[in-house]
C-alpha cells in the first residue's frame, strides 16, 4: 500500500518546485527592487503591533473545543466505515446503540459548553 | 542503450501515466485557475449589468494571462519587520496544500495522479485543509492587521473544517469506504447517487465548503467591505499570485470532494438505466451544441475552444483504436461539468448574499451546523438500518428520516434566534469582536 502514494510524493515534489522555480525565475525578470526595504503595509503604525489589543480568549476556546469535536470526528469516521458490515452482519442495530452511546456523552459536553457560554460570541 | 539508463526507464514504464496526470495537472491547475477567476469576474459584472473585463484581447479571455504576468512581474517587497522564513513559506503553503491535495482526487474513472490511496477523501481534505496554516503563518508579516485575521480567519475555518467533516462522515456511511474509486462505485452499485440519500449532509457540506474555500458570504479572511484581505496585507507580486492560485484551487478541491461524494463522482445521470445508454453520446453533442451556438453568437474564442474540445470526443469514434478512451473520456466530461456547476453556484452565492457578521457565521457553525451535523449522522445511520437490515422501503426510509433532520434543523434555528432576541444585542460590527 505505501507504493500507492509514491505518485502522491512525486507529484508533491512538481507542486513544491513550482512556487520555487517562479520565484528564483522571476527574480531576475522583475524590475530591481527599492533599497529601502518597506515598512508595515495598510497604515500600520509601526509599534510592534501596540494598536492592536491580544486576541479575545474566544479564540482559546474555540481552539480548545474544536480539537475535541475534531477527535469525536476521528472516531465517527472509524466508526462510518465499518457500518456497513456491521449491517450486513445483521449487527447493525447494536453499532447504533453503540453510536447512541458515545453521541449522548458528547451531547453532555455540548450542553455543559453551552451552559458555560463558550459557543457564544457575543456576551 | 547504456546500462545505467536501464533504472530510469523501467521508472518511468511503471510511472508514466501517473507522472503524465501529474505534470498536466501542476501546469493547467494554475492556468484553469486563472480562468475560474476570470469567469467569476465576467459572471459578476453579467448579474450586475456590467460588461465585465472586455480590456484585452479576445473579448477579454487574455485578461488574467494578462493580470497573472501583471502580479509576477511586480517588485518583491518584503516588509522591514517581517520574519524572512515565514514570510517567504506563507504563500508556498496554502498553494502547495491545495494542488497536493488534487492527487488524491479522480477526474474521471482513468485520469488520477495516485492510484486507489486506501484513505481516499480523508487524504484529499486533510491536505486540503492545512491550507489555512498559510493564513495562520501570516503571523510572519509583523503586522498587526495580518496577526489579528489570521486568527479570526483560522478559528473561523477550524470551526467549519468539523462541520464538513461531519458532513462527510455521513457520506462515508453510506459508502463505507474511503477509496474513492469504491465511493463512486458504490453509487453505482446502490444506483443513486448519494445526495439523495443524504440531502441534509449535502447541504451541511456546502455550507461547511464556502468558508473552507475563503468565499463570500461567509468569509472573514477576504471580507471586502471593512478590511480588504488584511491576511494578506503585506505579501504583494507573485507572493499574492501564489496565494491565490492555492485559494481559487481550493475551490476545485472542495467541488471535487462533493462530486465525488455526494453527486455520483464521473457517473452520468442514471448509470444503471440501459434504456438512457445515449446518455453516454451526450458529451460530444453537447459539445457540437456548444459550438454552434458561440459560432452563432460570433464568440469565436469560446467557440474555437469548444471545437477542440469536440475534436478529442471525436477523435475516438474516427480512430477505433483509440476507443479504450471513450469512459475515460465521458468520465471526465460528467465530472468536470459536476465540478464547474457546483464552482458555479459559489459565483452565484457571492453575488447574491451579503457577507455574514463574524458572530453570527460562528453560531452558525458551533450551534446550528454541528449538532445538526451529528443528528444527520444519527439519522443516516437509522436509515441504513431499517433499509439494509430490516429491508424497509429505501425512499419512505430516506424521507421520513430527512424529515426528522429538517424539523431538528427548524428546532435549532428557533432556538437560536430566541437566545439571540433574549440575550445582549449582537455587536455593531465584526471588527469590534477580535
Amino acid at each position: 500500500m505505501p507504493a500507492n502514494y509514491f505518485p502522491v510524493l512525486i507529484f508533491a515534489l512538481f507542486v513544491l518546485a513550482f512556487p520555487v522555480a517562479a520565484l528564483l525565475v522571476f527574480k531576475f525578470i522583475r524590475p530591481e527592487s527599492s533599497d529601502d526595504p518597506a515598512g508595515p503595509q495598510e497604515s500600520v503604525p509601526d509599534e510592534e503591533g501596540k494598536v492592536h489589543p491580544p486576541p479575545s480568549s474566544r479564540f482559546y476556546f474555540v481552539a480548545v473545543v474544536s480539537v475535541i469535536f475534531s477527535v469525536a470526528t476521528v472516531f465517527l469516521l472509524l466508526w462510518a466505515i465499518r457500518y456497513r458490515a456491521w449491517v450486513a452482519d445483521h449487527s447493525g442495530g447494536v453499532a447504533l446503540v453503540a453510536l447512541s452511546f458515545f453521541l449522548a456523552i458528547l451531547l453532555v459536553g455540548y450542553i455543559w459548553l453551552y451552559k458555560k457560554g463558550a459557543l457564544e460570541w457575543t456576551r | 542503450m547504456s546500462h545505467a539508463d536501464q533504472p530510469v526507464l523501467l521508472f518511468l514504464h511503471a510511472w508514466w501515466s501517473q507522472l503524465a496526470c501529474a505534470l498536466v495537472i501542476v501546469a493547467l491547475v494554475p492556468l484553469l485557475v486563472a480562468y475560474v477567476a476570470l469567469v467569476e469576474r465576467k459572471g459578476m459584472a453579467r448579474l450586475q449589468s456590467r460588461m465585465g473585463p472586455i480590456d484585452h484581447d479576445l473579448k477579454g479571455l487574455l485578461e488574467s494571462l494578462a493580470s497573472s504576468v501583471k502580479l509576477l512581474l511586480k517588485e518583491d517587497i518584503v516588509p522591514r519587520d517581517s520574519d524572512a522564513l515565514l514570510f517567504w513559506f506563507t504563500p508556498i503553503i496554502p498553494m502547495a496544500a491545495a494542488l497536493i491535495s488534487l492527487s488524491g482526487l479522480y477526474f474521471g474513472p482513468a485520469f488520477r495522479v495516485a492510484e486507489d490511496i486506501n484513505i481516499g477523501i480523508l487524504f484529499v481534505i486533510g491536505i486540503g485543509s492545512l491550507s489555512f496554516l498559510g493564513l495562520l503563518l501570516g503571523v510572519g508579516a509583523s503586522n498587526g492587521h495580518t496577526s489579528s485575521d489570521a486568527i479570526g480567519s483560522s478559528a473561523q475555518i477550524v470551526s467549519y473544517g468539523i462541520v464538513a467533516a461531519l458532513a462527510i462522515v455521513s457520506g462515508v456511511l453510506l459508502s463505507g469506504t474511503l477509496k474513492i474509486r469504491a465511493i463512486v462505485d458504490a453509487q453505482l452499485e446502490h444506483s443513486v447517487w448519494f445526495i439523495f440519500l443524504a440531502p441534509v449532509a449535502f447541504f451541511i457540506y456546502c455550507v461547511a465548503s464556502i468558508p473552507g474555500a475563503y468565499r463570500s458570504p461567509f468569509h472573514r479572511h477576504e471580507s471586502e467591505c471593512e478590511r480588504k484581505a488584511w491576511s494578506m496585507a503585506g505579501t504583494g507580486g507573485l507572493r499574492l499570485f501564489l496565494c491565490l492560485i492555492g485559494e481559487y484551487t481550493n475551490i476545485i478541491v472542495v467541488a471535487s470532494v462533493a462530486t465525488t461524494l455526494f453527486l455520483g463522482g464521473w457517473l452520468r445521470p442514471f448509470p444503471n438505466v440501459h434504456w438512457l445508454d445515449g446518455l453516454d453520446f451526450a458529451p460530444a453533442f453537447l459539445l457540437v451544441l456548444a459550438t454552434t451556438y458561440c459560432i452563432y453568437k460570433r464568440k469565436r474564442a469560446v467557440a474555437l475552444v469548444c471545437f477542440i474540445a469536440v475534436l478529442i470526443f471525436l477523435l475516438p469514434w474516427i480512430l477505433p483504436s483509440l476507443s479504450f478512451a471513450v469512459p475515460g473520456l465521458n468520465g471526465a466530461f460528467w465530472f468536470l461539468g459536476k465540478v464547474s456547476a457546483y464552482i458555479y453556484m459559489f459565483i452565484w452565492l457571492r453575488i447574491h448574499l451579503p457577507r455574514y457578521r463574524f458572530d453570527q457565521h460562528m453560531h452558525l457553525s458551533w450551534q446550528v451546523l454541528i449538532p445538526l451535523a451529528i443528528v444527520n449522522l444519527f439519522f443516516v445511520g437509522v436509515a441504513i438500518f431499517l433499509e439494509a437490515e430490516l429491508g424497509w422501503n429505501r425512499w419512505l426510509v430516506t424521507s421520513v428520516t430527512t424529515l426528522f433532520t429538517l424539523a431538528v434543523l427548524g428546532f435549532l434555528i428557533r432556538w437560536h434566534d430566541q437566545r439571540i432576541a433574549a440575550g445582549t444585542p449582537a455587536l455593531p460590527s465584526d471588527s469590534y469582536v477580535r
